[in-house]
């Protein structure tokens, strides 16, 4: 073990922050969960362990509940009802409803303006910090590893333990780092930076480790931006993604509705910037990418390691992995990527469904037409979202363009609220997963940035987002 | 949790890389609000075409995979979601242990927590494994081996096994017992927050 002196990785400083036990041999730690984040899929077993011991929620004011996994993505219908794809998706949401309830534990359910996807609400109340452990049941919680915090994904099982103990049994990963260096070129994004990362490293490129995201590239992003890199890296098998704070997660984070006010903001500000990497910490991995090199990057099979430039070829299929890829998404190796047909766009996602998300989605799509054979969907991750877009007027960009706007959730990504990507027909979404059958049984999903999404949707074939105005031509 | 000491059991293998929990249970399955009956739905779009009719090319249809109670899967099984349903639908399905060369972390940990016993093995033990589809081996979480039949009769190979982990299996011990026992410094903990 180093001494205190020694110089140490952020992930080390917060483990150790959050140790109410040290690993003993064969006894993993106990580590202390600061925020505990729960929504409707993945809690209500959890719920039931507490009932048959008949114990309460440990520490309510640390768990924060949201509606966004089955939710309807259509609006009420005249009477006020919400169409859910089926009785069973509205008794779950029900369900949490009552378990907050009973439990009393904050709920942004229907009618709360942070309703939303469960890793766009919490950073966007302010309740994502730096510093904080944070769990979900839900891999894509690494999302909030962007504020400089610990967060990973756990079963419901440990959704039980949290409720109950507010702590979890862990063995202590190991540490890698990626360093980008350099900057990103002009129309290219976290998005893509993710989908280099894991094809660079492989969908299992970080399994049993936490990785810290270093360098200018990912200081130049916006929380945002931040956000998307995190999200994706359980997407390399890595459980947590984590990037320090500095003064643009402080300016995030100022005067959010759960950060602290006046003085004592100024106070934890101080104290957030503290948590980084000490110089000369040592990782148990580094490895450099250089982000200049980096270019709108497109998925083109069923695991999100597969991908390519979009002005790439598709490759040979030499093995069964990739042949059986390419022949679930009806392409051929070796032919160019670009110009391929598509059916459906979906912009949305706890990827990607957040203002700067829709914001870069509108600026392609201003002025122009979403191609006639495209069906193209535009899911804000929150209600928060929403609003803030349709203060700016996005969502008239949108509707005039011929997309749909929706109501937040997490829709289309997992197509497990009734919006989905029909057999056989091929989908361009901001979303995280492209798995077979994702969006639907039989839907072929590719994998890109906003950007890139929205100039597909012009388009109607794959197409470079920074080449839009050239090939999209009258479509 | 039931416990688990040994078991005998037939091989089915799914070589495939990269499985994913969406593969494993698919999310139109997930407003379930309880994890029991989920084996029904296990590998559901693997095993059934687009008009509901099985397939005879999946091995999750024949006869013997109801009878087999131990999974070999290829490497990097169980990506993807956190979705506890699937170690549960594997379960359900009558599958007390799953091997791979690899196991996704967060799968691994859901496994290991309900009582489906989740062994990583190297890459040429795994091989072996996938060739002895249908034959029955023996796995010993007591001793940590595997008994897997070979030329010259049975062969033993050790498997690492987290030492927490094996603790609660061997004697289907719930982890929310010993965290609770911790109520002291856990306290102590929330006092310095």
């Amino acid at each position: 073990m180093p001494s205190p002196e020694a110089p140490q990785t952020l992930f080390e400083k917060l483990w150790r922050a959050h140790e109410v036990r040290a690993e003993e041999g064969d006894v993993p730690a106990i580590l202390y969960i600061d925020l505990h984040l729960v929504h409707e899929v993945t809690s209500p077993q959890g719920f039931d362990v507490l009932r048959a011991r008949g114990i309460p929620v440990r520490q309510p004011s640390r768990t924060l509940a949201t509606l966004d996994h089955s939710t309807p993505t259509s609006p009420p219908d005249a009477s006020g009802r919400l169409h859910y794809v089926t009785e069973q998706a509205q008794l779950q949401v029900e369900m949490l409803e009552r378990n907050c309830e009973a439990f009393g534990i904050e709920l942004q359910g229907w009618g709360s303006r942070h309703r939303g996807i469960v890793h766009v609400m919490g950073p966007e109340i302010g309740a994502t910090q730096p510093g904080m452990t944070v769990v979900c049941g839900d891999s894509h919680t690494s999302t909030h590893g962007a504020f400089g915090a610990l967060a990973f994904g756990i079963g419901t099982t440990e959704v039980g333990y949290v409720l109950a103990t507010q702590c979890l049994l862990q063995r202590k990963p190991r540490t890698m780092r990626i360093h980008f260096d350099g900057a990103l070129g002009p129309g290219v994004s976290a998005k893509d930076m993710a989908l280099h990362t894991i094809s660079t490293i492989g969908v299992d490129g970080g399994t049993g480790h936490v990785i810290e995201y270093a360098g200018e590239a990912v200081r130049s992003l916006d929380m945002e931006g931040r956000m998307t890199l995190c999200n994706m890296t359980i997407e390399a098998g890595a459980r947590a993604g984590m990037i320090a704070a500095d003064e643009v997660t402080v300016e995030y984070l100022r005067g959010r509705e759960r950060s602290p006010d006046g003085p004592a903001f100024e106070a934890a500000a101080e104290r957030w910037l503290t948590f980084r990497s000490d110089p000369g910490a040592v990782f148990d991995r580094e490895i450099s990418i250089d982000a200049t090199r980096i270019q709108p990057t497109i998925t083109w099979g069923t695991d999100p390691g597969m991908s390519s430039t979009l002005n790439g070829v598709l490759p040979a299929a030499d093995t069964a992995g990739i042949e059986r890829a390419l022949q679930y998404m009806g392409l051929e190796a070796g032919h160019p990527l670009s110009g391929h047909p598509i059916d459906v766009v979906f912009i949305g996602s706890c990827t990607n469904g957040r203002i700067a998300d829709l914001r870069a989605a509108a600026a392609i799509m201003a002025g122009r037409k979403v191609a006639p054979t495209v069906r193209a969907l535009v899911v804000p991750g929150s209600v928060a979202v929403k609003n803030q877009a349709e203060s700016e007027g996005l969502h008239r960009v949108f509707i005039e363009a011929g997309a749909e706007w929706r109501e937040p959730g997490c829709s289309m990504c997992l197509a497990m609220n009734g919006d989905t990507v029909p057999p056989g027909k091929t989908a361009v979404s901001t979303s995280n997963r492209n798995f077979e059958g994702r969006q639907g049984t039989g839907a072929r999903t590719m994998l890109a940035s906003p950007s890139t999404a929205a100039a597909c949707a012009i388009a109607g074939k794959l197409v470079d987002p920074r080449h839009i105005g050239d090939s999209a031509g009258g479509a | 949790m039931e416990a688990f000491t040994r078991l005998t059991g037939a091989i089915l293998a799914l070589p495939e890389e990269n499985i994913d929990t969406d593969q494993i249970i698919p999310a139109r399955f997930l407003t379930a609000t309880r994890f029991e009956g989920l084996g029904e739905h296990v590998f559901a779009d693997w095993r059934l075409d687009g008009n509901g009719a099985p397939r005879q090319d999946c091995p999750m249809n024949e006869p013997r995979a109801e009878n087999s109670s131990i999974l070999v899967a290829g490497r990097n099984f169980g990506c993807g979601s956190s979705r506890e349903h699937a170690p549960y639908a594997l379960m359900d399905f009558g599958f007390r242990v799953v091997i791979s060369s690899e196991i996704a972390d967060i799968f691994r940990n859901n496994a290991l927590n309900i009582g489906l016993l989740s062994i990583v093995v190297p890459q040429s033990l795994h091989a072996r494994l996938l060739e002895l589809d249908g034959q029955e081996i023996s796995v010993d979480l007591e001793a940590c081996t595997l008994s897997v039949p070979g030329a010259g009769g049975d062969e033993t190979f050790s498997f690492p096994m987290d030492g927490f982990a094996r603790h609660c299996l061997l004697r289907g011990m719930d982890r929310l017992d010993f965290l609770l026992s911790n109520e002291t410094a856990i306290k102590q903990h929330e006092e310095r927050l």
